[in-house]
């Protein structure tokens, strides 16, 4: 499954997902388990050496890892199909009310449209199941320069921006996305100048 | 009004060309209908009996004359020359071609307008009271809360793929004309006890399948939390609002199963949590302050009451007399007026209007109403800045062009859906139905005699035309012959007073139909005692009277 | 009015939505007059093919076989969906009140 991580595609997955009732590997290998596994089984996995991560399913309630985010290197979401938005939410409250710094991937059914919104939401990795996933992604970032909303990223919303009336809203994991982005799939955004005056119809 | 910055243009400009390549996949074939299919509702397309219907977004239900022009311009040149004005403010147009579809959407851009979230399980348009900032017994202009609420919710990353569709209404006015009880969530500018402005919260409001009147869960919350507040009821019904069964995920149905208590304290508990660990969402002071300086009143220079002249004029014009009395509002500045102009001739369909008509009102509102318009949610038009020394220029230019029906709020008001002659979900056909009622009620004279009268009727279950809420509520039902049926309820109302209509007995057939709402309307108006309202009557006198006339040949 | 098996096979058109019946000749029709109509299930099952595979040929949106009711001279739409599909709506000219005015 191909892999979006830090704006590139990743090479080699060091993670395994582990199905329950699987054996665990013997060496250190990264594993992520299910939420039921890790309370079932929170002692032996966390005597491991090697990384931990979850997989919530969507309807998993995120404040059972409240108390285990230091120990989890990785959460991954689960998007059962596409009209399915709890984990954007989700991704929101490991964020922001439980302070989650780790990976936070996106799992399932991971469509080209929503990439942008996971990523304004606080994801940071994607399993993207087609072959152009780097195209997919490097589109997907590039079909809005502005946004109105606050959300778990670092992009200057439109408010921001007209208050500052600064540079065009290129934030920073943009422009890292631009240079990633060797093949010029996608044509560039237009460019923006909120001095431009108003604009009356 | 608020005018788009480079921003705002922007951000709708790249939506058009994201749907642009969108709409080329789908006719090359690299798309699927079921893969497409998302993809347009989400940009108001839908695909009806006869032709794609696009709905366009009227935020919070005000237009400028350029955007009404740009909207006749689209009726002309993409649809049969006319539009559809629809409850929840917007406009509709039944013949579009999916390949000019994006088109379309970038005329609309370039007049500062757009289709987005007007389907979809998304924040759908946000509603207010059609006389904003202009009406007498306003507290608070709510429409800079409701442009904060547009942006804030357009593209919301997080609230985009809800369990089902979400609407949210705000009112600033003693008399609630947005029907917030009726709402996803329900906003309402209220003074606090110490003197600030703050909103009264309600969840839980809707029609559809299982109506509910919404139910408080802060008495009083300050401004500056609006956004924040919102997130936590929005994330609340996100995380837990039922996906397994399309009719019970509105989140009036999680309100009704965690209780209204509960409810509130998860979404307290979020709310704080928000501020504890900092991901509220922020909205600077300055920029609330440009939003709000963009609704600033516009006064007339020479604000004139109409003094003798207007008396004189609707003494020598009866017409225009009764369409002063009923078209006519109340404006908060002295000599100034607010004029609603009826989509509802004797038997037309309710809200159609015309390119031609959409130009005239584009041009009074140039001439006499600072270039403004409203749309409203009982699919009418206001002009609301106008000065009572132009009222009778103003009625007559609107008879010009067959506008000056004055039955504003009268049994020919009648809100109606599209129903069966262009829905794809509809039971029944709506329209007709209204027609007939409209021409069974023609004569202005008895109009005015039987007074204040809501009918509202809808082809299906899912109340686009809020039958729950008429004094007289009519729903489209299959019968059991393949006929169309029309089940009748009683006593509803949408305002601070809400109240959920009751059915009164066995469907009636079309033809039946405009009989059984004339026998109500005439049991009502002997049963009134001086001034009473179709409510107060019903409430006085129960259903027993209504069920009697109208059933008497069934018991014989 | 007989009860004879008689269905056609609509749907709407991709690029325009317009409303289209399967013809005899195996196009397709804007008029519901053109239209073929299946005697028996097993014609019905082979007509109803022919639209899905123009509906995979992206021509077409949703096509589905609807019934038609009526003496063989003057056949129409047995339900009132398909008849104002067929016709239009009846809501005489949406510009009907321009006249009046």
């Amino acid at each position: 499954m191909p892999l979006i991580r830090d704006n590139d595609l990743v090479a080699q997955d060091p993670w395994v997902r582990v199905d329950d009732g699987a054996a665990l590997p013997e060496d250190g290998t990264p594993v992520i388990v299910s939420l039921g596994r890790w309370r079932a089984e929170r002692e032996t996995l966390d005597g491991r050496n090697g990384r931990l991560g979850v997989v919530l399913k969507a309807g998993d309630d995120a404040a059972e890892l409240a108390g285990d985010l230091e120990r989890l290197s990785l959460v991954a979401l689960e998007f059962p199909k596409f009209s399915d938005g709890r984990a954007f939410s989700t991704a929101r409250l490991l964020r922001g009310r439980y302070r989650f710094r780790g990976e936070l991937r996106a799992v399932g059914n991971v469509m080209r449209d929503q990439l942008l919104f996971m990523h304004r939401c606080g994801f940071d990795a994607y399993e993207v199941a087609r072959d152009d996933a780097l195209e997919a992604w490097t589109g997907a970032l590039s079909d809005f320069s502005a946004w109105y909303q606050t959300a778990a990223d670092d992009r200057r919303t439109a408010a921001q921006q007209r208050g500052e009336c600064a540079a065009p809203p290129l934030s920073q994991s943009r422009a890292r996305i631009r240079a990633n982005a060797a093949a010029a799939s996608a044509p560039p955004a237009p460019a923006v100048s909120c001095c431009a005056g108003d604009w009356a119809y | 009004m608020y005018q788009y910055d480079v921003l705002d243009r922007t951000i709708v400009a790249e939506r058009v060309s994201q749907f642009r390549d969108q709409t080329a996949r789908r006719l090359a074939g690299e798309l699927a209908e079921d893969e497409f299919r998302p993809l347009r509702l989400m940009n108001g397309l839908y695909l009806q009996l006869h032709a794609y219907m696009l709905r366009v977004a009227i935020p919070y239900g005000t237009l400028s004359s350029g955007q009404m022009r740009a909207l006749a311009g689209i009726a002309r040149r993409f649809d049969k020359g006319y539009g559809h004005f629809t409850t929840r403010q917007n406009i509709q147009y039944n013949w579009v071609k999916l390949e000019e579809a994006p088109d379309i959407l970038a005329a609309l851009a370039e007049a500062g307008m757009h289709a987005i979230q007007t389907s979809g399980n998304c924040i759908r348009n946000t509603t207010t009271d059609q006389f904003a900032g202009a009406a007498a017994d306003e507290l608070e202009d709510p429409r800079p809360w409701c442009e904060l609420i547009r942006q804030w919710s357009t593209f919301h990353p997080e609230f985009s793929y809800l369990p089902r569709k979400f609407k949210i209404a705000v009112s600033g006015a003693a008399h609630d004309r947005a029907a917030v009880a009726v709402h996803d969530i329900g906003l309402h500018l209220v003074r606090s006890g110490e003197g600030n402005v703050g909103f009264r919260v309600l969840v839980g409001g809707g029609l559809g399948r299982t109506p509910r009147l919404a139910r408080a869960i802060r008495d009083f919350l300050p401004k500056r939390d609006l956004l924040a507040y919102l997130e936590a009821i929005m994330r609340v019904y996100n995380l837990h609002g039922r996906r397994d069964n399309i009719f019970k995920a509105r989140i009036k149905i999680l309100v009704d199963s965690l209780g209204t208590e509960e409810f509130a304290r998860q979404v307290e508990g979020e709310f704080r949590a928000m501020h504890e660990f900092g991901y509220a969402p922020e909205t600077s002071p300055a920029e609330i302050a440009r939003i709000t300086a963009q609704f600033a009143d516009p006064v007339h220079k020479r604000a004139e009451a109409g003094g003798e002249t207007l008396d004189r004029q609707r003494a020598e014009n009866p017409d225009f007399d009764r369409w002063v009395r009923t078209n006519v509002a109340a404006h908060k500045r002295a000599g100034q007026a607010i004029v609603t102009v009826s989509l509802k001739p004797v038997g037309g369909p309710p809200g159609d209007a015309s390119a031609e008509q959409m130009d005239a009102i584009a041009e009074l509102a140039d001439r006499y109403s600072f270039g403004e318009i409203r749309t409203t949610h009982a699919q009418n038009l206001v002009l609301p800045h106008v000065r009572e020394a132009d009222l009778f220029a103003i009625w007559q230019a609107l008879g010009r062009h067959g506008l000056a029906t004055a039955n504003l709020g009268l049994v020919s008001d009648i809100i109606c859906c599209p129903g069966l002659d262009y829905c794809n979900l509809a039971n029944t056909r709506s329209i007709p139905v209204a027609q007939r009622i409209s021409e069974r009620f023609a004569d202005a004279g008895r109009q005015a005699e039987i007074g204040p009268l809501a009918i509202k009727m809808s082809g299906c279950i899912n109340a686009c035309g809020h039958h729950h809420v008429g004094d007289i509520g009519l729903l489209g039902v299959d019968k059991k012959d393949g006929g169309e049926g029309y089940q009748m309820t009683l006593g509803g109302r949408a305002d601070e007073d809400g109240a959920l209509g009751a059915i009164i007995g066995r469907a009636f057939s079309s033809d039946e139909v405009v009989d059984a709402v004339e026998t109500v309307v005439g049991t009502y108006v002997a049963n009134r005692r001086d001034g009473e309202d179709f409510t107060a009557t019903y409430r006085r006198i129960g259903a027993a009277p209504f069920k009697e006339s109208l059933y008497a040949a069934d018991q014989g | 009015m007989s009860d004879a098996f008689r269905k056609a096979v609509t749907a709407n058109r991709l690029a325009d939505g317009a409303v289209v019946y399967l013809t005899a000749s195996g196009g397709w029709s804007t008029e519901i007059d053109d239209c073929r109509i299946a005697a028996d299930e097993g014609e019905a099952a082979a007509m109803l093919a022919l639209g899905e595979e123009a509906a995979a040929r992206q021509l077409l949106v949703g096509p589905y076989l609807f019934d038609l009711a009526g003496d063989d001279g003057a056949l129409r739409p047995a339900r009132l969906r398909e008849a104002i599909r067929a016709r239009g709506p009846t809501t005489g000219s949406s510009l009907r009140f321009q006249a009046a005015g």
